[in-house]
């Protein structure tokens, strides 16, 4: 079963418009890279120059905060769930 | 153009205070336009000067908000002492252009709500009714 992949609003023009793309991989990195090679242009959206998650984006697996597990080694299951919300974060100063 | 209602604005306002000396910061939803809820969220980064919704709770409160067939229609947070004006910081970490950016200020009393959409690092006001 593919990997459902759910992009949030600021990326769905990337996509064609669409709310999730369908991928394939056992790493959230291997399913990240399978989505990056036909949207080139998603990339630099959800990692940094230094290849890790970019800092103001959170990727969930199975309703997990990557950043709390294994980062870009986290497994995902066959017919998972990967989601990626950007922060919503600001202030005053 | 945000519609809010009175019950909404003086919940956002009570969050906003109980958060001091804090930011305090959440989720309205809303269809066409027209708030239908009031998320209040943990800020990640407690701080007077900063806020950033806890990530597990931005994935409960935009999971509920889809599940519930709404929209994210403000994203708001407070201003404890400075006016309801996004701040540098709130430009560079915008990134939800079809949501606006509501700022609750405290540094005024009553305090002072505004919106605003924040799309490529411009702002734009949005007119916000609270009926």
């Amino acid at each position: 079963m593919p990997i459902k992949l759910r992009m949030p609003p600021i990326l769905r023009p990337q996509i064609g418009g669409a709310r999730e793309v369908e991928a394939s991989g056992a790493t959230l990195q291997d399913v990240l890279d399978d989505v990056f090679a036909r949207f080139p242009g998603v990339r630099s959206h959800i990692i940094d120059d230094a290849g890790a998650i970019n800092r103001f984006v959170n990727v969930y697996v199975q309703n997990e905060d990557v950043r709390l597990g294994d980062g870009l080694s986290t497994a995902v299951p066959d017919g998972g769930t990967v989601i990626v919300l950007p922060a919503m974060a600001g202030g005053a100063a | 153009m945000v519609t809010i209602s009175r019950a909404i604005a003086d919940q956002i306002v009570a969050h906003a205070r109980e958060g001091l000396p804090d930011e305090a910061c959440g989720i309205v939803a809303g269809r066409d336009g027209t708030a239908t809820r009031f998320h209040p969220a943990v800020n990640g980064d407690p701080s007077p000067f900063r806020y950033s919704i806890e990530s597990r709770d931005l994935l409960r409160i935009v999971t509920a908000i889809d599940d519930a067939e709404e929209d994210v229609l403000a994203i708001y947070h407070s201003h404890t002492m400075s006016p309801a004006f996004p701040s540098r910081t709130d430009v560079d970490l915008a990134f939800w252009p079809d949501a606006a950016y509501l700022i609750v200020s405290l540094a005024s009393d009553p305090p002072d709500l505004k919106t605003f959409t924040i799309v490529d690092g411009r702002i734009a006001r949005r007119e916000l009714v609270i009926s």
